[in-house]
C-alpha cells in the first residue's frame, strides 16, 4: 500500500481558515455531543409517555403506543432522517415547506428530532417491559392506598423500572451517540462530517478516521462511566443490583 | 360496614369466578373467609375496594356505593387498609417512607405529621429499630408486619387482608398472626382471607366458606367449627385441620 503517513497533519491548518484539523475534528466532536445529548432527551421524554401507554390497559392507549412504535422503529433511521429533512418541507402547505426549509441550522434540528423519536420507541419497548417486570401486586399496593394511577407510576413503578431497565438504557444512549452520525446524509457536519472533510482535503484518510473513532470511543466511555455510577448510585440495598 | 349482595364476576365470556355472593361485614366484626385455592375468595375481598371489577351486583362500603362510575374510588381506597399475600412494600423506598408516601400524596399530611405516625406505628409492630432499613433487608414477616402498619398509617375504617401468613416461613406466621389479634381486640373491622384455623377460632366472629366462586357457607365461627351445615366444608375442615 503506497501511503502517506502524517501524524501532524492535525496540527496543520486546515483550508476554511479557522484553526487547524485538529479543530475541525473537534467542532464536529461538540456537534455530535449537542445532537446525541438532544436527541437523547427527546428520546427519554416521548419514550417514557409512549413507554407507560403501552403499560396501561386501556385498549386506545395500547393502540396509540402501538402505533407509534411501530412506525418509529420500522423504518430505517436514514429513511427516516430523509423523510423529516425531504420529504416534510413538500408535504406541507407552501408557506409552511417553505419556512421549514429556511430554518436556521434545519440540519441540526431535524437531525435531533429524528433520532431522538427513532429511539424514542426503543425506550419505550423498553420501559413497557420494566413496569411489566415489577410484580402485578405492587401496582395493586398503590391503587389500594388510594394513590391515583398517575401518582402509582410516579411515585411506585417509574422509580422501579427505570432501575431494571438501566442496562439496556445504557446501550440505547450509545445508540443514539453513534445513530447521529447518520445525519451527515442531510448535511450536518457532525464528527463524522468533519473526518471525511478532513479527508477530502488533506487525503489523509486513515488519520481523519483513527481520530473519529478514537472520540466516538471516548465519549461513550464517558457515557458508560456515568450510566453505572448513576446505577450504582440508585442502587437499592438488597435488591438485585444492590449491595 | 361492609355490604356485599348477589355479586357476579366473569373472566372472559364464560369463566365465572364469583357467583352470586351475598354477605356483610358489620362495624368491628372479624370475618374470616376460607376456602379452597381457586375459589374466588381472593377476588372477592378484592373486590370491595374494587381493585377487581365485578359485573352484577354491588357492594357498599360504609355508605358508598363501590360499584358506581360516580364513587371517587382512589379516596375510597384510602379509608380501607389492604394487606397482600406477597406484602408488596415498595422496594426503592426506606421503611419509614413506605408508611409516608400515601399518608403525603393521599391525605395531604405533612411529612413531619406522617413521620410522626409512621414511628408509632413501627413501634406499634414492633419495627422501629428499621426505620432507615429497606424492605428487601427484613424477612418476610417483619415485611408483612410493615405492610400492616403501612396501612394503618392511613387511619382505615375497615382492614382487608389477602392471605398475609401464605408466603410466610411457619416461624414468622405467628408474630404476624399477634398483630392481627391485637388488631381485632382493638375492634377493627377486618376481613381476611386465610388458612389459619386457629386465628379464626380465637378471633373471627363468622366464617365464610367458600368453593367454586359461591359462598358455601356463612356462620357464627362456633356453629362453623361446631358443625358446619355443608359436605364440602365439612370434607375442607377435615383436610385442613387433620394435620
Amino acid at each position: 500500500m503506497n501511503y502517506n503517513w502524517n501524524w501532524h497533519i492535525f496540527f496543520e491548518p486546515n483550508p476554511t481558515g479557522a484553526g487547524t484539523y485538529l479543530d475541525l475534528l473537534v467542532s464536529g466532536l461538540w456537534l455530535t455531543i449537542k445532537t446525541a445529548l438532544l436527541a437523547w432527551i427527546i428520546a427519554l421524554i416521548f419514550g417514557t409517555i409512549i413507554g407507560i401507554l403501552r403499560s396501561l390497559p386501556s385498549k386506545a392507549a395500547s393502540w396509540i403506543s402501538f402505533c407509534y412504535v411501530e412506525f418509529f422503529r420500522n423504518m430505517p433511521l436514514l429513511v427516516q432522517l430523509f423523510l423529516w429533512f425531504f420529504v416534510l418541507p413538500e408535504l406541507l402547505p407552501r408557506t409552511a415547506g417553505l419556512w421549514l426549509k429556511q430554518l436556521p441550522n434545519a440540519p441540526f434540528w431535524t437531525a435531533a428530532i429524528g433520532v431522538g423519536l427513532f429511539m424514542s420507541a426503543r425506550v419505550a419497548v423498553q420501559l413497557a417491559a420494566g413496569i411489566a417486570s415489577l410484580p402485578r401486586g405492587q401496582k395493586q399496593a398503590a391503587t389500594a392506598l388510594g394513590l391515583t394511577t398517575t401518582q402509582g407510576y410516579r411515585y411506585v413503578l417509574l422509580p422501579m423500572a427505570f432501575r431494571i431497565i438501566m442496562p439496556p438504557l445504557t446501550s440505547e444512549f450509545l445508540n443514539t451517540v453513534k445513530n447521529t452520525s447518520v445525519a451527515i446524509t442531510i448535511g450536518l457536519i457532525e464528527l463524522t462530517g468533519q473526518a471525511r472533510a478532513m479527508q477530502e482535503f488533506s487525503f489523509q484518510v486513515f488519520e481523519a478516521f483513527t481520530a473519529a473513532t478514537i472520540m466516538y470511543l471516548a465519549i461513550n466511555i464517558i457515557v458508560v462511566t456515568g450510566m453505572r455510577f448513576l446505577e450504582r448510585s440508585l442502587a437499592i440495598p438488597g435488591y438485585i443490583t444492590g449491595k | 360496614m361492609i355490604e356485599i349482595s348477589h355479586v357476579n364476576k366473569w373472566y372472559g365470556p364464560s369463566f365465572q369466578v364469583l357467583k352470586d355472593c351475598t354477605t356483610s361485614v358489620a362495624k368491628g366484626e372479624v370475618v374470616v373467609v376460607c376456602g379452597p385455592s381457586g375459589s374466588g375468595k381472593s377476588t372477592l375481598i378484592k373486590c370491595v375496594n374494587a381493585l377487581e371489577p365485578f359485573q352484577e351486583g354491588q357492594i357498599i362500603l360504609d355508605g358508598v356505593k363501590v360499584n358506581d362510575p360516580k364513587t371517587d374510588l382512589p379516596k375510597l381506597r384510602a379509608r380501607v387498609g389492604m394487606v397482600f399475600q406477597h406484602f408488596e412494600l415498595f422496594p426503592h423506598l426506606r421503611i419509614i417512607e413506605n408508611l409516608c408516601l400515601a399518608q403525603e400524596k393521599v391525605l395531604g399530611r405533612s411529612h413531619d405529621e406522617a413521620v410522626a405516625k409512621g414511628d408509632k406505628l413501627l413501634e406499634r409492630v414492633g419495627l422501629k429499630a428499621h426505620a432507615n432499613k429497606y424492605p428487601a433487608e427484613l424477612s418476610g414477616g417483619q415485611q408483612q408486619r410493615v405492610a400492616i402498619a403501612r396501612a394503618l398509617a392511613m387511619d382505615p375504617i375497615a382492614m382487608l387482608f389477602d392471605e398475609p401468613t401464605s408466603a410466610l416461613d411457619p416461624e414468622m406466621i405467628s408474630e404476624v398472626l399477634d398483630v392481627m389479634v391485637d388488631l381485632a381486640h382493638e375492634g377493627m373491622t377486618m376481613m381476611v382471607v386465610t388458612h389459619e384455623m386457629g386465628f379464626a377460632s380465637k378471633v373471627a366472629h363468622r366464617v365464610i366458606f367458600m368453593d367454586k366462586g359461591e359462598i358455601v357457607e356463612d356462620a357464627q365461627k362456633t356453629d362453623f367449627f361446631g358443625s358446619p351445615r355443608s359436605e364440602r366444608a365439612q370434607k375442607f375442615l377435615s383436610k385442613i385441620l387433620s394435620h
